[in-house]
């Protein structure tokens, strides 16, 4: 470092993982940090690490962490000299960097006007075309009616995107194929950008099929100095929403690499770029780039970037803002290996990605050993997933020699990675982890919507290895057995001995398994199907992770127990099972399959109460364990929720009604 | 000899078979068992020892001479269970229809004196008819004789009654005797009188399902303790079930290795009780973090759910838990949490289980319906109950323990041992609203001058101290150590002694 300024106290104006991400930078600087906190987040995770933290308001967003004037005082009343601002919220907010200047205080991002031009989908476009910047062909005004909007499509040719200026997370954005197409779609997201983004206007370029979404991170400071630190490939989104990111991509070569990283600096230059920022392109299967926009910020994903590069972006953004020059040039910046990121939601996979809240009852993260394991958590176990932020809760980054080293570290990683008290994706995550697809590296922004749909089923998912489950079930349950047998008081001649045969039962299938106690290390065999699995395992009863060497292999299974059923999750997929003597498994052939018939028709109030909250309406569907109503009984609130999957036939009471126990609340169709 | 060797196993051979193939089929496609799969899914394998396989009935009217099946419908014997003793009846529905004659109620009752004797649980399956009608009166001496047992072995060894097929009339008054009850979903029904009789008399139309069915009793009667999806499952968590008690009143619960640390932190717990006291939260989850291995065995979950009870374990022994649920009905005692509760105490303290009681309770439930309906009796039955009982009584108050319900949930003056409190514990006469309008009713029109007293209320009750200062509560613990504390005192306790004075039998308010 040539120039030694640097603050000594910074703010962090946002929350959850990101806000613990840059706090960790900050503490490895020397620099003492300032939360800021709602009070949804009154004891969460970031305020427990920062050095101080400041109460800003009611829990939404817009009445805390969004208030500029807010933050500015938190700042003048703990003395912190500058604010990073994360990502979301009031990371691209001009306004908010201007009243920060106003006051003395840093912004730590990049120059206001740079935000302000790139915020802009036309502005930013003509920048980049004007700076050498490949941008997909269309028409850079505004499209004043569908009229003219047919008209340039023609010139454009079809399929075209019809864009709103203010667009983002697919809102405003519409795919013409036609001039019927192109009619309809330039109303619907006019109106769509108008009612969500206050600003209606539109522009037009083509439609990029199947396109890959790879981005370029670049570095620039405030003495002219910029870099590019390679891509990123963001192709794994569902919905516009990223889920997988990578660095390097498998798919472009050093040349596109180069051409994109240098246009990308190119770009930053011509709006007087400083502090880290993301230029996003979309690639099409001929390695076409074409810029689509620039986020002015510290993106989700870019520990990829960090892990690949060995620079702290963080570190790096706050050392700009303080006005020091860049201490790297290009030749200094090598891709080394492959960095992975999966983003860990709170939300149902198998009801169509709806976010989970509630209490995290359980949380154990993977082991952040060899330095190749990072986990990037806003939560941890005993917090809240609260109704109010994004549920995004973590991100699990891994780093390895080449992709499949990162690939493989990361399926590992998400079996070890335990979340409950919410419902979250990380059996989704494995599934895709597992997707010959995504293996191969030959995927599309299209990936997800092709391959899953809307919604995601665990038992669909191929087990790599069927024979692995009915193996572990077969060896916990034998665990038990035999401890069992240490049972006191039995009587003499009577002990209890553990047999060796078996019967795994699951999916209805009978599995007979022969498991054997072998000395003297303590391991099991196990005999399946005429195939031996030697099986060696410190786990004990109370633990969610069944960790073990099978035949030499290192596998491990989260599991939980339901009565005498064994629950086996790995890789994205679920086994059930049961084990018992071939005695009791020949008896269970004779018990009846249950239909699942027995469903209550009504939802009836378990307690006299005033309802005070109803959270369906009538026909809509509902799934097992959704919110349907809160009955206000003892001064406290008791929310009833779906016994079942199902729809809402009829609702026959209404908020304020004073209920009897009993009292048919709604009707179930 | 050769003769008497080959008629024995005739005998054998045709007691073994029951009703015959056929009825063994029918009982197979109504997805029931046999008496004897029963008994040999529940007992481990070759321990059974059957006796009176050759007792047959001494009915002579209606034919009855005619037809007789050694046994006479019901299997008995003893064997172990995970090594340990267990006596046990299983009723033959093949044979006519399970139905208890005089002989087939000795055998039961054999077995049950003899249960009492060596000290060990008798576990009736049962799958009958009813009375056999033919016998007349002497199945109903029949039944009484049965009960007469199941009440002398009340409290001497756990008697645990398997409904696995009808149960009606008479017969329902065997199980309900004893200890607890468990179903198995739509093959199962108990009621004192059937549809038919129910339609005649008061003009109902219901079920046999809807009358009696596993989630009647389950549910809404809070007659049986747990229903399973089938006999398989119903019999393989039985077996579990009986790996918590102890064979009899003489002894203590079995003891389980485990490697579970007693030190175990559960950091997660700081967090449990909300920040918003109007919020609720799932008691259970403490009662999982506090356990051995996070292994909890609920009894009627879905009976008075505002109410936890089942068995756990602490450093390997049997502990009984009685928690509040403030997920439902914010926790209040009511008529049947009461009762579901009390029973529960006076199980534990009569098989030597420690009792762990977690208390979260605004208080009991008010209402016309509670008190026309006795809770004033019926909530005296847990304060009896934990009065009575000597065991070692460990309490721990989470958040709320206002006005009668602090008393009874094993409070420091109905002699528990050890009662901590969390810091986020009120110990109060009631609510600080409530308290206020009370106490400072002149002050009501004036939202400032309550507001004060309010807040000056909640400094002296909304707090652990109050009560700490008077001795009331032994300490405060933080909730991450809450599991260490208890194992530390559970093995304190462990060689506890306490007698109460000489007495025929209490007087309990039933």
């Amino acid at each position: 470092m040539t120039n030694n300024t640097m603050f000594s106290k910074i703010l962090i104006a946002n929350r959850g993982e990101i806000a613990c991400r840059i706090i960790k930078t900050a503490k490895a600087m020397s620099i003492c940090t300032v939360a800021v906190y709602s009070d949804a987040d009154r004891g969460a995770l970031h305020v427990q690490m920062a050095d101080e933290a400041v109460h800003i308001g009611p829990s939404p967003a817009f009445e805390s962490y969004l208030v500029m004037e807010k933050i500015i005082a938190a700042c003048k009343q703990t003395g912190a000299q500058a604010v990073h601002p994360g990502y979301g919220f009031l990371s691209e907010n001009s306004t908010f960097c201007q009243m920060l200047a106003d006051e003395g205080i840093v912004f730590i991002g990049p120059p206001a006007p740079a935000i302000t031009a790139m915020g802009d989908k036309i502005t930013s476009k003509k920048i980049a075309l004007k700076a050498g910047v490949n941008t997909i062909p269309g028409h850079t005004e505004e499209v004043p009616n569908a009229e003219e909007a047919v008209h340039i499509a023609a010139q454009i040719g079809y399929p075209v995107m019809i864009k709103a200026t203010a667009g983002g997370g697919g809102k405003g954005m519409r795919v013409a194929h036609n001039e019927a197409q192109c009619l309809e779609g330039f109303e619907r997201a006019s109106s769509e950008a108008l009612s969500s983004f206050g600003d209606g206007r539109i522009f037009i370029e083509k439609f990029i099929e199947n396109p890959r979404h790879i981005e370029i991170q670049i570095l620039a400071d405030s003495h002219g100095g910029s870099v590019y630190l390679g891509e990123r490939e963001c192709s794994i989104q569902r919905r516009h929403q990223k889920v997988i990111e990578e660095a390097p991509s498998p798919f472009l070569d050093d040349a596109t690499r180069k051409a994109m990283g240098e246009q990308a600096v190119a770009l930053g230059k011509a709006v007087d770029y400083s502090s880290a920022g993301t230029v996003e392109f979309v690639v099409d299967k001929n390695r076409n780039f074409y810029f689509l926009e620039m986020n002015t910020r510290l993106q989700v994903e870019h520990p990829v970037t960090e892990l690949t590069t060995g620079l702290d972006l963080v570190e790096e953004m706050i050392k700009i803002a303080a006005g020091n020059p860049l201490s790297i040039t290009q030749e200094d910046i090598k891709i080394n290996g492959c960095s992975m990121e999966c983003r860990v939601y709170a939300e149902d996979p198998f009801s169509g990605f709806l976010p989970s809240t509630g209490r995290l009852t359980r949380y154990c993260l993977p082991s952040e050993e060899n330095e190749k394991v990072r986990v990037d958590t806003g939560v941890f176990e005993g917090g809240e997933i609260s109704i109010y932020y994004d549920p995004m809760i973590a991100k699990l980054v891994t780093y390895g020699e080449d992709r499949e080293e990162a690939t493989s570290l990361m399926r590992e990683a998400l079996d070890e990675y335990v979340i409950r008290g919410v419902k979250h994706n990380i059996g989704f995550l494995g599934a895709l982890m597992n997707h010959p697809k995504f293996i191969s590296g030959d995927f599309t922004t299209n990936f997800i919507a092709q391959e899953y749909g809307e919604d995601f089923n665990a038992e669909d998912v191929i087990q790599q290895d069927p024979a692995l489950p009915i193996v572990v079930a077969a060896i916990i349950h034998r665990l038990y057995m035999d401890r069992a047998a240490h049972l006191s008081g039995q009587l003499q001649g009577y002990e209890r001995r553990v047999q060796d045969n078996w019967v795994v039962i699951s999916g209805g299938e009978h599995y007979e398994v022969l498991v054997t106690p072998f000395q003297p290390d303590g391991g099991y065999r196990v005999i399946y199907q005429g195939k031996s699995y030697s099986v060696l395992t410190d786990w004990s009863f109370c633990q969610p992770l069944f960790r073990g060497n099978i035949n030499g292999r290192q596998i491990c299974f989260q599991v939980e127990r339901y009565g005498i059923t064994y629950r086996l999750l790995r890789m994205g997929g679920r086994t059930d099972a049961k084990v018992m003597t071939p005695l009791a498994a020949d008896l269970h052939r004779l018990m009846p399959l249950r239909e699942e018939n027995s469903n209550s028709q009504f939802l009836q109030a378990p307690m006299p109460g005033l309802l005070i909250k109803l959270s369906v309406v009538e026909g809509q569907s509902i799934r097992a364990g959704d919110e349907l109503a809160i009955i206000e009984a003892m001064k406290m609130e008791n929310i009833l929720r779906a016994p079942h999957d199902g729809m809402i036939k009829k609702i026959s009471t209404q908020v304020g009604d004073s209920l009897n126990v009993d009292q048919v609340i709604l009707e179930f169709s | 000899m050769q003769e008497i060797i080959r008629q024995l196993d005739e005998k054998r051979a045709a007691a073994r078979s029951g009703g015959g193939q056929h009825r063994i089929d029918r009982q197979h496609l109504r997805g029931k068992l046999t008496a004897r799969e029963r008994i040999e899914l529940f007992l481990d394998a070759n321990t059974f020892e059957e006796w009176d396989m050759f007792v047959e009935h001494r009915c002579t009217e209606f034919g009855m001479d005619q037809q007789k099946i050694p046994g006479d419908g019901v299997v008995t014997g003893y064997g172990t269970v995970c090594g340990r003793l267990v006596f046990v009846y299983s009723q033959d529905f093949t044979v006519f229809g399970g139905s208890l004659s005089a002989a087939h109620a000795e055998k039961i009752c054999k077995i049950v004196d003899q249960a009492i004797k060596a000290g060990a649980p008798v576990v009736g399956l049962n799958d009958s008819g009813g009375a056999r009608i033919q016998e007349g009166v002497e199945a109903l001496a029949g039944y009484a004789e049965v009960f007469q047992r199941n009440v002398l072995a009340s409290g001497v060894i756990p008697q645990i009654s398997m409904i696995m097929g009808p149960c009606a009339g008479g017969a329902v008054y065997s199980p309900a005797i004893t200890d607890f009850i468990f179903m198995v979903e739509n093959t199962s029904y108990m009621f004192v009188t059937g549809p038919d009789v129910v339609k005649t008399v008061t003009h109902e139309e219901v079920t046999a399902e809807q009358l009696g069915g596993a989630r009647t009793h389950t549910n809404r009667s809070g007659v049986a303790d747990l229903a399973f999806d089938n006999d398989v499952e119903a019999l393989l968590m039985t077996r579990r079930f009986l790996n918590f008690l102890p064979p009899s009143n003489r002894e203590k619960a079995p003891f389980w290795p485990t490697s579970d640390p007693a030190d175990r932190k559960e950091y997660s717990l700081d967090t449990l009780v909300p920040h918003d006291p109007n919020k609720s939260y799932d008691m259970k989850e403490l009662i999982l973090k506090v356990v051995d291995e996070h292994d909890f065995f609920e009894l009627q979950p879905d009976y008075a759910a505002n109410v936890i009870i089942g068995f756990g374990r602490i450093q390997g022994s049997t502990v009984g838990i009685v928690a509040n649920q403030p997920m439902v009905q914010a926790g209040a005692l009511d008529i049947a949490s009461s009762r579901k509760a009390a029973r529960f105490v006076r199980f534990c303290d009569a098989f030597n289980i420690p009792i762990l009681t977690l208390v979260d309770v605004p208080g009991f439930l008010p209402g016309t319906a509670q008190e026309y309906g006795a809770i004033i009796k019926h909530g005296a039955k847990l304060i009896y109950a934990y009065a009575e009982a000597t065991v070692p009584k460990v309490t721990v108050i989470t958040r709320k323990a206002y006005g009668g319900a602090y008393d009874v949930m094993s409070s420091k003056h109905l002699r528990g041992d050890v009662n901590f409190a969390w810091p986020t514990a009120e110990i109060a006469v009631m609510g600080p609203k409530g308290a206020v309008e009370i106490i400072f009713r002149q002050d009501m029109n004036d939202p400032e001058k309550i507001k004060n007293r309010t807040e000056e209320y909640c400094t002296k009750f909304a707090n652990p101290f109050a009560v700490g200062s008077r001795g009331f509560i032994d300490d405060v613990i933080m909730p991450h150590n809450t599991r260490t504390r208890i194992c530390r005192s559970l093995a304190m306790l462990r060689e506890k002694k306490l007698e109460n004075p000489w007495r025929k039998h209490g007087n309990i308010p039933l």
